[in-house]
């Protein structure tokens, strides 16, 4: 099937309504860089899932990164993209202009470069993530481990997807599909929705991130409505076993454990902890639930859960802006309110 | 978060390898795949997470007639 006709079938399509979901914080800034939901018949509708790490992390978690910061000999390290959002007591980025110790880093291999340079300061890496995430951070443990550095810990706020599709699903999510996360299904397989799409007699397609690859599995999804099938569409870099190093990786420093997801509430066995005899190597991750104090009419939670898009919050565009954002949502590249304010993705 | 960029291993450094994205040179780090120079792999933080598989999906076109023919 040539590219033309997938694109003149997906624009003309006028079957049963169909609602796809997209879980990957990646596929909702690459659908909407494409023009993708432009491209698609009006019959035929992406809803943004909770498929962007730190705009799902509560604010719970930020001020205890915040405090972190603040306190003398402590230095938080973390991607970029978690400075700026808000938690209940302002962000990291706030934190680092009152004086707190704030470092940016690309990989957390560069928080070991940090601890063995500077042994007198005890760094906090703000290890968040989904499947494709931990690994590395597991890397990082057995460094730790090897280096016996003792001036590195992690506060964890780890995630997995099978967990709160699942979760999704059991609460109503009116979805017909879902668009499955492709650097995810790159360390746990494709295999792994296979389960979910059998139980729930639904297809998942795991995509690439490239416009064409989109538009692929999206025509896959509309071909296979009610079919309980995995289609893999990333062969280059997807297996249906994923990367059993990495899992076996994950699997010997963390434990399945409860996490709570903004706007879902805690879902269990849903995030990744460390063991319980790395206890000294984190930084107080567990029970950090708690998710206020943020701008109360902000919608960042109903928006996760795919239940509201984002331009139909009362702050979306008015006090809500990439500069002046008012939740997570607005501030990360891959949030979907970022995301839909930016290329103004309907 | 999860973003991962393709690019080409050019050497091994130790634990590392050195992986060109058009002509930018970046470290990232082995260990959850074996690699040698010349490989194209997907780099996530700072990290080798697979290899990028040169073959083209032969599966793809098959998929794609089986379904325009079971479609409605």
């Amino acid at each position: 099937m040539t590219e033309d006709a997938v694109r003149e079938y997906l624009a003309r399509y006028d079957g049963p309504e169909l609602r796809l979901m997209e879980v990957c914080g990646s596929h909702t800034a690459a659908i909407a860089k494409n023009g993708i939901s432009d491209m698609l018949s009006p019959r035929i509708r992406l809803i943004s899932g909770p498929g962007c790490p730190v705009c799902v992390t509560p604010t719970a978690y930020i001020d205890r990164l915040i405090s972190l910061a603040e306190t003398p000999g402590c230095a938080v390290v973390t991607f970029g993209d978690l400075l700026r959002v808000p938690g209940g007591r302002g962000t990291l980025q706030e934190a680092s202009g009152r004086g707190g110790d704030v470092r940016m880093v690309y990989s957390p291999f560069d928080a070991l470069v940090m601890a063995e340079k500077e042994p007198s300061v005890t760094f906090i890496m703000a290890a968040v993530g989904f499947e494709t995430t931990t690994p590395l951070y597991a890397l990082m443990m057995e460094d730790i481990l090897e280096k016996k550095l003792t001036n590195l810990k992690l506060l964890t706020a780890l995630k997995t997807m099978p967990a709160v599709i699942e979760h999704l699903l059991e609460n109503g999510a009116a979805v017909d599909g879902f668009l499955a996360p492709g650097h995810v299904a790159v360390v746990t397989g494709s295999g792994i929705f296979r389960p979910l799409a059998e139980k729930w007699q639904m297809p998942f397609a795991v995509a690439g991130f490239d416009g064409m690859s989109l538009l692929r599995a999206i025509y896959v999804l509309a071909r296979a409505r009610g079919r309980g099938e995995v289609f893999n569409l990333y062969p280059q870099v997807v297996t249906e076993e994923g990367s059993t190093v990495a899992q076996a990786l994950t699997a010997r420093y963390f434990e399945p454990g409860p996490a709570l997801w903004r706007g879902l509430g805690v879902v269990p066995a849903s995030g990744r902890l460390l063991k319980a005899e790395l206890a000294a190597y984190d930084a107080g991750s567990d029970g950090l639930n708690d998710d206020s104090g943020t701008n109360e009419a902000c919608c960042c939670g109903s928006v996760l859960a795919g239940r509201m898009s984002p331009p139909d919050c009362p702050l979306f565009g008015r006090v809500c802006t990439p500069l002046t954002p008012q939740g997570a949502c607005m501030v990360s590249a891959e949030g979907s309110c970022h995301t839909y304010y930016s290329y103004h993705r309907r | 978060m999860c973003v991962a960029m393709p690019g080409r291993v050019i050497r091994l450094e130790g634990r590392d390898a050195v992986v060109d994205f058009s002509g930018n040179e970046v470290r990232a780090r082995c260990g959850l795949v074996t690699v040698v120079p010349g490989d194209r792999v997907l780099v996530h933080a700072g990290c080798i997470l697979q290899k990028v598989s040169e073959e083209e999906a032969d599966g793809m076109a098959a998929l794609f007639e089986e379904l325009a023919e079971d479609g409605t």
